[in-house]
């Protein structure tokens, strides 16, 4: 019989275990799937993991891996502090997708004035406005009309998506561009371009974003008043009112807080990696970003790990999938089978298995 | 250009284009009663939509690929199930990951199925309903799997609010610790509830793949099963308006679809938004009366139970 | 700093692994970057015929190196930068939104050549391919005007780009051609890809009226459609959907990369291969007309025939004036045809089609 009994305080040595055990047993598990598609396991799994970092091409894949991460880690950062008070924001790919409109339409705006200390920083404030408001439209309706977040930050999504096509066809298009959805590239555009700082490190501004805003979360949480509030509710909504704290504040905090930042992602990816606005701008880093934020423990120092496992996964996926011919669904399954683990073996860290009967208590 | 469109027919075909989402949803529903989130609806639908689909060609047997869609979500559920009841790990991060799975392992399995024709769904021919004006082309023209879903929606009613089962279950999902106390299986109750919770998504999958499309194409439910996650909330658990949820979304995405081709002069992009739009709106619209919402969401949803804690 | 003379050694590295071929033992590397999955039965499906095509036709001279659902932007440049590195010598990238990265990557490696598909940015080792699908519509167009009894066409819309207008236009005039009462009526899906709305859509469009679908989304979900109405004319779109054949689906237009992808691999590897810009037609085959089924009568079958051969002999274009734009004004004056900058922007409806362009 095994059974799991509750640690009085949670394993410090199983906390920094339990992933490199999960890593370890998503290669074993992977490599089987690997090999039932006809793949050298081995090479597979080196390809996925070692590569990327000291393989033959790491100078460029280490930059890339901070390109892919960067805004995973900005967006999983500002949903961690309203999942932690059990505020559910699912919708910040929405949130993105109007950061970038915003920001790119500021920028484009003063296109082609060449003004980059006014134009730049206006970009970012936009951004983040643009993700701010687009969140507010759920926090204001759950204050308000006590309207469920789930749905109404869902379902902004796909309002946002619509938006979003409709800018890269009419308001937002290139009018150099022959009638193609899309608008101009803004990295093309010295003032309102987000580009490397250092050429091939892949370090833009929206990578340091999203460093800042892990000191600044942990801080947050470790030491200001507003992240007390935030555990306290989270953990006993009832003992958060006695002590004072206000609800609808709380929550219009953490949506708009959220928000503004998967806005800020949105606008750096959007004068950065990206380029432009067009209809597929998108893609999926909002809601990537909530597996981020829970692999991570909702602890910002996790999330910076997690984030950069996750995109350790996509570029060593791709290059699987480039060199060895492996399906991308593979490379989705395996993905799967990873943050399985992780979470399956996240039980080692507050729970003991026990073999044998339960002790008479 | 006058209005052309026809009630009846847009009534018949809404039926048809919400059953995804409704079976989708009403499992679900069933899963949050018992205090589950299952963020994974998307994964299982298509897993759904390719067992059925291929099990349906390999036997020329719509009917068994149902049946082997419902087996296909329900064990993919299982998954799930089993980390988060058993290895308690979080329960959005792991629903999650199974969407992730189940879209690359869908598209694994249905890598020989590309292009193919399945065998057709016949609709139900039936007598005297069927010939009532108005209501028969309307109501009672359908394929099978159209009453079912309705009969699930149904069952899943009364079952909650009339047996013990249902009693039970909705114990479970209020207060996990009451109801062990009382000697329940919380574990085994949860379990019963994400394999049913399964076995509908990969129904409402199966109805994509075979009925209302019917193909096989990679990524083929395009985020239906986020839709009926968000019926669920719009419904907030209640199985009726789970049902009139998943009517009003298919039935507003059929009526713009319905007034571009009859070339109503709105913005398509208001058009194609709109589904979205009145769902928040009447959402806002019934949960803006405070007495009776938000009192209905389990009090359960979404955390993990462990006996000795 | 140590970095950036990393990066310059490696791309200069892999400048010198992409020119290994040049004598003639390693194989030629091709690379091909995919919008979609292999398994989407049409667009990228299509792409991924041609790669193995290009396989078959070459056999161990070549290695073929793919990625599909490469989203468009930083994926993308870093899936193309992938393969370059990787000693690629010929790199395809089949969707529109790869234009930019492609240009992007494209300066980096000036020794790996590129391929961009439907897009309007060339440089010396970028070059650009399109198919004049429009050419594909203009027969449909015909056979749907004989055939419709309602004089109501559904069409089914992706995203109102030039490319999806451009077929809507040719459908319409050539519809019209053969039967002045027909009508169009468009529904925008506002979706590159989503099976059941397309199926609603054509629903939609079959309720209200219309006897005869085109489609330019890519899955049979509107095949599905008409032949549960019974009565409803369809096409295939981008795969011949030949499963629906004879009817519904009566014709089809088949996109047909394999010559054009052989035809450039083949100059890379005789070093003949220059920046080019290949906008191609049912001539050259890169737009394939699938059978005619005897659905369709038999003169009218005959005279699509004829109008295929003629537009792939070069002898009909399929916008040949006098054509006037929606607001009346004159597009093409009598005899005159359109010009490939004309046809490639296009974003206005010809005289006679109803309803706006969204945008």
């Amino acid at each position: 019989m095994i059974r799991l009994e509750k640690r009085p305080t949670p394993s410090q040595t199983w906390a920094y275990l339990t992933p490199l055990v999960a890593v370890v047993a998503t290669m074993i598990a992977g490599g089987i799937l690997f090999a039932f598609l006809d793949k050298d396991p081995v090479v597979a799994i080196r390809t996925i993991f070692w590569d990327p970092i000291f393989g033959e091409f790491a100078f460029y894949y280490r930059g890339q891996l901070l390109v892919k991460a960067g805004p995973l880690i900005l967006i999983a950062i500002g949903l961690s502090l309203g999942f932690k008070a059990g505020i559910w924001n699912i919708g910040a790919e929405g949130q993105y997708i109007m950061g970038a409109i915003f920001g790119a339409a500021v920028g484009l705006a003063f296109y082609p004035m060449e003004a980059r200390w006014l134009i730049f920083p206006l970009m970012i404030l936009a951004g983040a406005f643009g993700g701010f408001l687009w969140a507010m439209i759920p926090g204001i309706l759950k204050t308000r009309f006590n309207t469920n977040e789930i749905l109404v930050s869902l379902l902004l999504v796909y309002v946002a998506e619509s938006i979003l096509a409709s800018m890269s066809l009419g308001l937002l298009r290139n009018p150099e561009g022959a009638g193609f959805p899309g608008s101009r590239n803004l990295r093309q555009y010295e003032s309102a371009a987000n580009n490397e700082l250092i050429a091939g490190w892949g370090m833009h501004w929206g990578v340091v974003a999203a460093f800042i805003a892990v000191i600044f979360a942990y801080i947050l949480l470790s030491r200001h008043i507003m992240g007390f509030n935030i555990r306290l509710t989270g953990e006993s909504p009832r003992a958060a009112r006695f002590a004072g704290v206000n609800p609808n504040r709380l929550i219009l905090f953490c949506l708009g807080l959220s928000g503004a930042l998967a806005g800020l992602a949105g606008m750096f990816e959007v004068a950065g990696p990206a380029g432009q606005i067009s209809i597929d701008f998108n893609v999926g880093y909002g809601f990537t970003a909530i597996i981020v934020a829970f692999l991570g423990r909702l602890h910002p120092i996790g999330i910076l790990l997690a984030g950069m496992l996750m995109a350790l996964t996509y570029i060593g996926g791709e290059a699987a999938q480039a060199s060895l011919g492996l399906p991308a669904a593979a490379i989705q399954a395996f993905q799967g089978m990873l943050l399985f683990f992780l979470l399956a073996f996240d039980v080692l860290t507050n729970f003991r298995v026990r073999f044998g009967r339960e002790a008479a208590v | 250009m006058e209005l052309s469109i026809n009630p009846i027919l847009l009534v018949a075909s809404l039926m048809v284009a919400s059953t995804p989402i409704l079976l989708a949803a009403i499992g679900e529903m069933v899963v949050e009663k018992a205090g589950v989130l299952n963020l994974g609806v998307e994964g299982m639908m298509i897993v759904g939509a390719i067992c059925g689909f291929a099990i349906a060609v390999e036997t020329g047997s719509p009917a068994v690929g149902f049946v082997a869609a419902a087996l296909g979500g329900a064990i993919l559920s299982m998954l799930f199930g089993f980390l988060t009841q058993y290895l308690l790990s979080n329960q959005v991060a792991t629903g999650l990951a199974l969407t992730l799975f189940g879209l690359g392992l869908s598209s694994l399995m249905g890598q020989g199925y590309v292009g193919i024709k399945p065998p057709s769904t016949p609709k139900l021919d039936i007598p005297i309903l069927g010939d009532i004006p108005v209501l028969g082309p309307m109501i009672f023209s359908h394929d099978l799997m159209v009453y079912i879903s309705l009969a699930i929606v149904a069952g899943v009613w009364a079952f909650l609010k009339y047996t013990r089962g249902g009693l039970i279950l909705r114990a479970v999902g209020e207060s996990h610790d009451a109801a062990h106390a009382l000697g329940y299986n919380v574990i085994l109750v949860r379990l019963a509830a994400i394999g049913f919770g399964g076995a509908c998504a990969g129904l409402g999958g199966a109805y994509l793949s075979l009925v209302r499309v019917p193909q096989w194409t990679e990524g083929m439910t395009a985020g239906a099963g986020w839709i009926a996650l968000a019926i669920v909330v719009f419904a907030s658990w209640r199985a009726g308006r789970v049902l009139l949820g998943a009517y009003l979304f298919g039935g507003i995405t059929v009526l713009q679809l319905n007034l571009q081709a009859a070339g109503v002069a709105i913005p398509v992009e208001l058009l194609s938004m709109s589904p979205y739009l009145i769902t928040i709106l009447v959402l806002v619209i019934i949960s803006s009366d405070r007495n009776r919402a938000a009192l209905n969401a389990p009090a359960s949803l979404g955390r993990s139970f462990h006996a000795s804690s | 700093m140590k970095k950036r003379t990393f990066l310059l050694t490696g791309v200069a590295a892999a400048a010198l692994a992409s020119g290994a071929f040049a004598d003639g033992h390693a194989p030629v590397k091709v690379g091909f970057i995919y919008v979609g999955p292999i398994g989407d039965g049409g667009w990228t499906y299509e792409h991924n015929k041609g790669r193995l095509a290009v396989e078959e036709h070459f056999g161990d001279k070549v290695e073929t190196v793919f990625q599909e659902n490469v989203p468009e932007g930083a994926d993308a440049e870093r899936a193309m930068t992938q393969m370059a590195l990787q000693g690629a010598d010929l790199i395809f990238t089949t969707s529109f939104g790869y234009m930019d990265p492609t240009i992007a990557v494209a300066a980096k490696f000036p020794d790996v050549k590129f391929e961009h598909a439907t897009g309007y940015k060339r440089a010396d080792n970028v070059s650009t391919y399109s198919a004049r699908f429009y050419e594909g519509r203009a027969i449909q167009g015909h056979i749907a005007g004989n055939m419709t009894k309602t004089n109501k066409i559904g069409y089914i819309a992706s995203f109102p780009i030039p490319e999806v207008i451009r077929g809507i236009n040719s459908a319409y005039l050539h519809a019209k051609k053969v039967n002045p009462d027909v009508e169009f009526s468009i529904v925008w899906a506002y979706t590159w890809f989503d099976p059941a709305k397309e199926a609603d859509a054509a629903k939609a469009l079959i309720e209200n009226g219309a006897d005869v679908i085109l489609q330019h989304t890519d899955s049979t979900a509107p095949q599905a459609a008409a032949a549960d109405a019974g009565n409803v004319v369809t096409f295939g779109q981008a795969s011949d959907m030949g499963e629906y054949a004879p009817f519904p689906r009566v014709s089809s237009i088949i996109d047909d990369w394999a010559p054009y992808y052989i035809q450039r691999v083949q100059a890379v590897m005789d070093g003949t291969w220059e920046s080019v810009d290949t906008w191609d037609g049912i001539g050259p085959g890169m737009v394939g007309i699938g059978e005619i089924t005897d659905a369709v009568p038999a003169d009218v079958k005959a005279e699509a025939e004829a109008m295929r051969d003629a537009i792939g002999a070069g002898e009909y274009h399929p916008f040949t004036g006098p054509i006037n734009k929606q607001d009346g004004s004159v597009w093409l004056a009598a005899g005159e045809t359109a010009s490939d900058g004309d046809l490639a922007g296009m974003s206005f409806y010809i005289e006679g089609l109803t309803g706006e362009i969204p945008n």
